[in-house]
């Protein structure tokens, strides 16, 4: 028995995940050593330092590639892109977490999540300024997990960072300030069919190691074969693609997401379709190109069926949703199945521009829902946010900014010319015919047809129909959401219009180390 | 085609055509109530500016060696191998385009601040009017089929709000979404060509592709046909998508002249003549523009023949001369020049016609119905008079506008020689006297006989603001055919694009011949259209008892219900059953849907269907299925 060896480290590669977590430890910290009433701009400030000094260090780390932490991470330009991504659309979430004006209850939050729904203290509770500050720490740790999911190179590693990022998103759905029992309930569900999930994941995990005898990547790569491959590693690998699509929001275990993000509170809602899609897919594409790259005849006509149901499901039950949050919701379901596209479009050796299509597609479709939640977060009635959509008709004459906003937003999700929607739908079509999967774009060019549909069904509700007469009011937004919706509005048609520059970044980012 | 310069001069700032109405939009939309007062004239300043600038941008192409030039603005994507130039191309085809979209848009930007000014919203509507000339300009000017694809979204999207414009109308919203729908049935198309141009050459700036159509398979270049032609039967309401035309006339009259008329759908024919290289290579996909042309122009002129509102009966007339305009591009060569002739001529008559029409709608207390006017042309005298020269200009008086550029499209198909050349030339003769039958009803219906107005209309003229555009376009009905035909022709102006005009070669028949036969149906066409409605007594409300043939007219040869039966009921099917599916299949296996319904009744009263297990049993299934499908991949 030899000493234990201690893994190599290399603490500079690893500076964005030590922001993220760092500022989550000491969030903890701040939760039971800080008096209350200075808890709120503490942990917001806590948590924004994190995710904005995470955000900075992979700008300097960029062009690193090495794999560290004894072949655990893989430090590399697609890691580092994504993280840059989770990190940025992580801060923007903490700012409309933060938002405190727009709500008379003060936040969006619950004051205080161990008090029963409904009894005494919680009614009197629910007008005071108290929140429960703990979801800054969990954010922070969710992001982490996230930012650690792109970069696993490992299967345990990639198991304990899905663990780390789900289980701060399964508390953070059930905070919601308003409705509590349905946010409770969404988060309920959320935490059994993510447990489910996760099941499918650790026996896909097993399967593999009993094939190999390994749970890193590359040694999965070695003994994977491009003729014969071991039944076992292959249901290990269906299982383990269960396990991510599940995270991913893929038809059909797409079930949990309408439930959850019309449960969940909005800004939670919001982070987890724009941030846990970003992440769900770097795994996806390290597990795919990394681990069974050669292998990718087994698994080929898997994602291409997944991406055409995910598709189908997503853009046709859109179209008889009532409810904004739901719609957007079975939108997600759809982004998904395009982006299962840009999966499709790399050949086994990595080449091929699907990778940084669908990097890009992450970005702008993450942006775009982020800015469109951060809309639904203005609506509102006497209870909350309206989201029925009946609610929504004839908001332009209220709103027109508003109004002209969420129409900017929704034509982008459409894919319509000079939205950065389009450009991204563009790359990963294109990726796709590239490596011979036209029939794959044609769906997807339908599907989007069909989406279409009812993104712009929103849109006539709004301008072309006679407002209600007990209409929704529009909540002045405070600071934090005004910055959110200027970046991500702003982002929308600029990289619209000239992507060159970011498409180009993750053009030469598109490198997977392993 | 020619070799290309880069831009000089004022060509270099050609780029503002399209951003003067863009700036008026943004202004009119951006700045609220507070342009309320002032909004309209900036409207139609910016598109008269436009129209001013393309006068001289044309000017000066005029003296350009190769009459092309290329305008780069900036790079719009550029990564690896995808490269796609936000650039210009200013050249004869499209400063022709340009002539046609600022010109009878300018006139028509004059006309809706009469025809609009009582309505509230006015503002808005000069917003996205200028808002569609800005997406058409960029249409016609880009360089590339991604920048032609991006106006196409553009013109489509304006089109939708135009068509929508008074929402409040339940006819107007459902008109709006059908033109919406079979639009993006036809978008589907163009984006599938793009990617393969793509795919294929790594480029969609048109020299690259057109440059290089002889680099590509047959079959490739058959297939690319086919799709832009998809493309372009969408946007110019062509068979078989040609359905959602007509019910946009649920729109003003204004946006039915300008873009349901005179540009907007004629986009599809820009589409195949700025590809005609491709059709060129392709003579499969060149066939069916032909055969989709023919069936078009029959299918409008007879769908024509039995309506009773004014603006449909226009918009029938629309998809009919379209379909001349098709079948002409169809017939390769010989044919671009006839058909974009054709093109411009009747964007006059056209635009003439339903400025007319919302003329006689604006005296008559906004009523469309023919069968409630008679006997106008007294009270209306200048909207008579111009309503009869763009009338005379479409069924192909001789000498009018319509009777140069018909004529030689006829001439065109007969040409083509063998049985399918009589064929064609056959139905287009056919189709000239069907216009001239629907066309003669519709005067003797509005014009002439007794007056059947509702009562308390009293007809009055229309102010001059209104009736001068209609003046205009009048004069150009009169006189563009032989302007375009014999002064200026436009066949040596289109030279450069599309090479040099043949010289007359043997005719099938000698034009003579068929300038006789065509004016002797028109005639035919005119005198029983005289003998069915001008000698007997009009009934104000249309007869039920008809034969089968007026019944299949009035119904568009029933393409709605095909439409539906083919496209409509699966589509709901698939809908309905994904629903139920994913709502409660899975848990009726297990529990039976009453239990299911019971249960999400009582939380917090909203309906949230689903339960856990049943969401699991889905996962469950769904794991199943992947893990069974990798094994049969890996074991097959």
């Amino acid at each position: 028995m030899g000493a234990i060896q201690a893994p190599d480290l290399s603490l500079a590669a690893l500076a964005p995940l030590l922001f993220v977590f760092g500022a989550a430890a000491v969030g903890v910290l701040v939760e039971a050593f800080a008096p209350r009433d200075v808890r709120h701009p503490v942990q917001v400030t806590l948590a924004l330092v994190g995710m904005v000094g995470a955000f900075a260090s992979t700008i300097l780390l960029a062009g690193t590639r090495e794999v560290t932490a004894g072949r655990a991470l893989a430090v590399d330009g697609a890691a580092l892109f994504l993280q840059a991504i989770i990190a940025a659309l992580g801060a923007l979430s903490v700012l409309l977490f933060a938002e405190r004006s727009l709500d008379p209850a003060r936040s969006a939050f619950v004051a205080s999540a161990a008090v029963p729904a409904g009894s005494l203290r919680d009614v009197e509770l629910a007008t005071s300024e108290r929140v429960q500050t703990e979801v800054y720490p969990l954010a922070s740790f969710a992001v982490g997990g996230m930012m650690l999911f792109t970069a696993a190179n490992d299967l345990l590693i990639m198991f304990v960072a899905l663990e780390v990022l789900s289980l701060p998103l399964y508390l953070m759905s059930g905070l919601a300030r308003r409705r509590r029992l349905l946010s409770q309930e969404a988060a309920v569900k959320y935490f059994l069919l993510g447990a489910f999930a996760s099941a499918f994941f650790l026996y896909g995990l097993a399967l593999v190691y009993g094939s190999t005898g390994s749970v890193q990547l590359a040694d999965i790569r070695a003994a994977s074969s491009a003729d014969g491959t071991d039944t076992l590693l292959v249901l290990g690998l269906g299982l383990l693609v269960v396990g991510l699509m599940f995270k991913a929001s893929v038809a059909p275990f797409h079930t949990w997401t309408p439930d959850v993000y019309q449960g969940a509170p909005t800004p939670v809602s919001a982070f987890m379709a724009a941030a846990t899609k970003v992440a769900a897919f770097g795994a996806i594409l390290r597990l795919l190109y990394v681990g069974f790259g050669t292998a990718d005849w087994t698994w080929r006509p898997l994602v291409y069926g997944l991406a055409i149901v995910s598709m189908v499901v997503g853009a046709v039950l859109g179209l008889t949703q009532t409810d904004v949050k739901r719609m957007l919701a079975y939108s997600s379901i759809a982004h998904a199945g395009f982006l299962l596209t840009g999966v499709i479009g790399l050949s086994n050796d990595g080449s091929g521009s699907g990778l940084a299509a669908t990097m890009f597609y992450l970005l702008t479709y993450g942006l775009t829902t982020l800015g469109i939640f951060a809309v639904v977060t203005l609506v509102r009635d006497g209870d909350g946010e309206a989201t029925h959509l009946s609610q929504w008709a004839g908001l332009a004459q209220r709103s027109p900014l508003t109004a002209g906003l969420m129409t900017f937003f929704l034509l982008a999700l459409a894919g319509i010319p000079l939205t950065s929607g389009f450009t991204g739908k563009f790359a990963v079509f294109r990726a796709a015919i590239e490596v011979g999967a036209w029939p794959l774009a044609v769906i997807a060019l339908l599907a989007s047809a069909v989406a279409a549909f009812f993104y712009l069904r929103l849109v006539v509700l709004m301008y072309f129909s006679d407002p209600a007469p007990d209409g929704p009011t529009v909540g002045v937004a405070g600071l934090p959401t005004t910055t959110v919706l200027a970046v991500t509005a702003a982002a929308t048609l600029v990289l619209g219009i000239v992507p060159g520059s970011v498409l180009d970044l993750a053009r030469s980012a598109a490198v997977l180390v392993g | 085609m020619s070799e290309t310069l880069p831009a000089t001069g004022l060509l270099a700032a050609s780029w503002l055509l399209i951003a003067l109405p863009l700036a008026g939009a943004a202004v009119l939309l951006l700045g609220g109530r507070r342009t309320d007062r002032w909004g309209h004239l900036l409207g139609t300043g910016t598109v008269v500016a436009a129209f001013v600038l393309g006068l001289a941008c044309t000017v000066q192409l005029a003296g350009v060696d190769g009459r092309s030039v290329d305008v780069d603005l900036f790079t719009f994507i550029q990564t690896g191998s995808l490269d796609v130039g936000a650039g210009l191309l200013f050249d004869p085809l499209s400063a022709v385009f340009v002539l046609l979209i600022t010109g009878v848009g300018a006139l028509i930007h004059v006309y809706s601040i009469g025809y609009m000014a009582h309505d509230p919203a006015r503002r808005r509507f000069f917003a996205y009017l200028d808002l569609f000339v800005a997406a058409m300009l960029l249409l016609v000017l880009g360089n590339s089929y991604v920048a032609l694809y991006v106006g196409w979204e553009g013109v489509g999207l304006a089109s939708y709000l135009l068509i929508a414009f008074w929402y409040t109308r339940p006819a107007a919203a459902t008109a709006a979404k059908k033109a919406f729908v079979m639009n993006r049935v036809g978008d589907v198309g163009l984006a599938l060509a793009v990617f393969v141009m793509f795919a294929q050459l790594g480029t969609t700036s048109y020299a690259g592709v057109l440059g290089n159509v002889g680099l590509l398979a047959g079959g490739t270049v058959t297939a690319l046909g086919l799709l832009l032609l998809l493309g372009a039967c969408g946007k110019s309401g062509q068979f078989p998508l040609q359905a959602w035309l007509p019910d946009a006339m649920e729109g003003p009259t204004p946006v039915s002249a300008l873009i349901h008329a005179a540009t907007m759908v004629t986009a599809g024919v820009y589409l195949i003549a700025r590809s005609a290289p491709i059709f060129d290579a392709s003579p499969s996909a060149r066939t069916v523009v032909l055969v989709v042309g023919a069936i078009t122009l029959m299918i409008g002129a007879i769908a024509g023949c039995a309506q009773d509102d004014i603006k449909k009966v226009l918009a029938y007339s629309t998809v009919s001369q379209i379909g001349y305009m098709f079948l002409a591009v169809g017939l390769g060569p010989v044919g671009y020049v006839a058909g974009l002739a054709h093109l411009l001529t009747h964007g006059f008559f056209k635009a003439g016609l339903f400025l007319g029409a919302g003329s006689v709608m604006h005296g008559m207390g906004d009523q469309t119905d023919m069968r409630r006017y008679g006997g106008l042309a007294g009270k209306m005298k200048t909207t008579f008079v111009t309503f009869g020269l763009g009338y005379l200009a479409l069924i192909g008086f001789p000498l009018l506008s319509g009777y140069w550029t018909k004529d030689a499209i006829i001439e065109a198909a007969f040409d083509r020689g063998g049985v399918s050349g009589w064929l064609l030339g056959g139905v287009a003769v056919l189709g000239a006297g069907l216009t001239a039958f629907y066309m003669t009803r519709l005067m003797l219906l509005t014009f002439f006989g007794r007056p059947r107005w509702d009562d308390g209309v009293h007809p009055h003229e229309s102010p001059g603001v209104m009736t001068v555009p209609m003046v205009v376009l009048a004069v150009g009905s009169v006189a563009a055919g032989f302007l375009l035909v014999e002064v200026f022709p436009l066949a040596d102006w289109l030279a450069p694009v599309f090479g040099e005009p043949a010289e007359a070669a043997a005719h099938a028949i000698p034009p003579l011949l068929v300038s006789v036969l065509v004016s002797l149906v028109v005639l035919l066409g005119a005198v029983v259209a005289w003998l069915f409605v001008g000698r007997r007594e009009v009934p104000v409300t249309a007869p039920a008892r008809v034969s089968p043939v007026v019944r299949a007219a009035r119904h568009a040869i029933y393409a709605d219900a095909v439409n539906e039966s083919l496209l409509m009921r699966p589509g709901m099917w698939l809908t309905r059953a994904l629903v139920f599916v994913d709502n409660r299949g899975v848990d009726g296996v297990v529990n039976g849907t009453a239990a299911a319904l019971g249960g999400s009744s009582s939380r917090l009263g909203r309906a949230q269907t689903g339960f856990v297990r049943s969401y699991a049993l889905g996962m469950l299934g769904g794991a199943v299925l992947v893990a069974g499908a990798l094994v049969a991949v890996t074991a097959g």
